[in-house]
């Protein structure tokens, strides 16, 4: 029981981190119809610009240096993401293919780039002891870190929610989803609210670059590639442009990832993730959400 | 005096010369039907002047060149657009999607809710889940909620039951009292009702101008150009 109860956390970790990579990533899909390759560039940016940040506060205690870096990775992040909107995206509206090859080139440079400066080997990340000691729930040792990646998934989400309903910004992006000409006929400016979401969508996938240097206690060039492959996963059977199926996917694929490692075998659980993909784009092509609502 | 002024104006879809030329004005004030059958390119000459499909030539707006200008900007302008067919954001509310429409600091609610007291009553309720009809309303009540100069309305009676025609009809007569409406309509006894002039499309390119009560009077003209008796 403690073994499942250690694997259903750590699953609900794992899947915490994709969902704040792959809400960003269904916003702009849902909302620009772009689909956004280079976003693995920004867990890697917002993932190195806190170990940077850490790296030239080596003088100060450990919390605020964990907390500074933390929150230099994700203004980085932010950053980078919307500069790559007004620089990158902005020209190639409606140009679908020459989006997917700048995103893709952009992915891979960046890569390069980071390799290039710092090498390809993992960095350690310094992080509050805390969050590596464990603290036991009906007999399970669970990582402390696992309850902040939680914790953070469910106040941006519950966040992410309010700023959809409750703001007019957030109007614009859900009536966007659905019809984006007919707001621009409204009068309403839609390319704001395209830098808007590539801003949110870079904050949230820096949070998740920062979250997995604590868990992974380390930071490489390949990090964002990773989670991005099962990011862009948890968006399918999610469903296109869903905020709501994005979490619920994140929670599924997070699981059946952990439990497959597991009870089936080491290295079983990416497949099963995939043949999990198969299976929901053959019974529901839509995913597990069909609609923005 | 003309508020728009449509000059030469040409769109392809592709290998498609949907527009050929067209030219027409609207005078300011009153409701001006651009009529013609079905794929002559009516919608396609206010998707224009929304800018939402690329053309070729002029379209003057109350002196200043809209052509292909950024649809949010034209909008900006005073222009409020209805489109065929309603395009109303189901996942939103009513209340979200009259919000969402406001542009001026002071929209129009009384005017609205005047016009469709039951916009009022169905607030909570999602768009997608309102009949045609209503939807036509919201659709129409977008438009005014902004002290706009003219309103594009593409054919707002299709696909609504009889009760509902003559309810839309008696809507645009009295928002033709407080602006000016280009009127898409395949509805002849709407026309007739609301429209002073009309301007018929064939293949692409203008075939006749004048007031609309004339070309309606005549009932072999209005066979011969529009295919109906």
């Amino acid at each position: 029981m403690s073994t499942f109860i250690l694997l259903t956390i750590t699953g609900l970790g794992l899947g915490a981190m994709y969902f704040l990579v792959a809400s960003g990533l269904s916003l702009i899909y849902g909302l620009m119809g772009i689909l956004n390759f280079a976003h693995g560039a920004f867990i890697t940016v917002g993932a190195y610009g806190m170990w940077f940040t850490e790296e030239h506060l080596s003088g100060i205690a450990v919390l605020p240096r964990f907390l500074l870096g933390a929150l230099a990775g994700l203004v980085v992040g932010g950053v980078f993401a919307t500069l790559v909107e007004l620089v990158l995206i902005r020209p190639l509206y409606q140009r679908h293919i020459e989006q997917v090859l700048v995103t893709v080139g952009l992915a891979l440079a960046t890569v390069a780039l980071v390799i290039a400066i710092w090498g390809n080997d993992a960095r350690a990340v310094a992080a509050p002891a805390w969050l590596s000691e464990t603290t036991t729930v009906a007999g399970a040792h669970i990582p402390n870190d696992r309850w902040i990646e939680i914790l953070t998934a469910i106040v941006v989400l519950f966040a992410l929610n309010a700023f959809l309903r409750r703001t007019r910004y957030g109007l614009i992006i859900r009536a966007g989803v659905e019809n984006r000409a007919m707001v621009t006929a409204l009068g309403i400016d839609v390319r704001r609210a395209f830098t808007l979401v590539f801003a949110i969508g870079g904050v949230a996938a820096a949070l998740a670059g920062v979250l997995s240097n604590v868990y992974f206690g380390t930071v490489d060039p390949q990090r964002g590639t990773s989670l991005l492959i099962f990011a862009f996963i948890v968006v399918v059977i999610g469903g296109l442009g869903s905020l709501r199926g994005t979490a619920a996917a994140a929670v599924v694929v997070g699981l059946v990832q952990q439990y497959a490692n597991y009870y089936a075998s080491s290295g079983l659980g990416d497949l099963s993730v995939v043949l999990l993909l198969g299976v929901v784009l053959l019974v529901r092509p839509r995913g597990l959400s069909g609609s923005f609502a | 005096m003309n508020l728009i002024s449509v000059s030469d104006l040409h769109v392809y879809y592709g290998e498609s010369h949907v527009l050929q030329g067209v030219d027409f004005d609207v005078p300011e004030g009153g409701v001006t039907a651009l009529l013609g059958r079905n794929g002559v390119g009516k919608t396609t000459t206010l998707r224009a002047l929304m800018g939402l499909v690329a053309s070729r030539g002029s379209i003057d707006f109350d002196g200043a060149e809209i052509a292909n200008a950024p649809t949010h900007k034209i909008v900006r302008r005073g222009v409020g657009y209805v489109p065929e067919d309603r395009d109303v954001f189901a996942g939103l509310t009513v209340d979200e999607n009259l919000r969402l429409a406001e542009r001026d600091s002071q929209p129009q609610y009384d005017l609205v809710y005047d016009l469709f007291p039951e916009l009022k009553q169905r607030g909570k309720q999602l768009a997608g889940t309102l009949s045609g009809g209503q939807q036509q309303m919201v659709a129409i009540a977008r438009a005014l909620l902004n002290d706009n100069r003219v309103l594009l309305v593409d054919e707002p009676t299709k696909g609504l039951a009889p009760l509902l025609v003559t309810e839309v009809a008696r809507v645009l007569e009295r928002v033709s009292e407080l602006t000016t409406v280009l009127l898409v309509e395949q509805n002849l006894g709407v026309v007739g009702r609301v429209a002073r002039d009309a301007v018929v499309l064939d293949t692409g390119r203008v075939v006749h101008l004048g007031p609309a009560k004339e070309l309606l009077a005549d009932k072999a003209m209005v066979n011969r150009m529009l295919g109906v008796g």
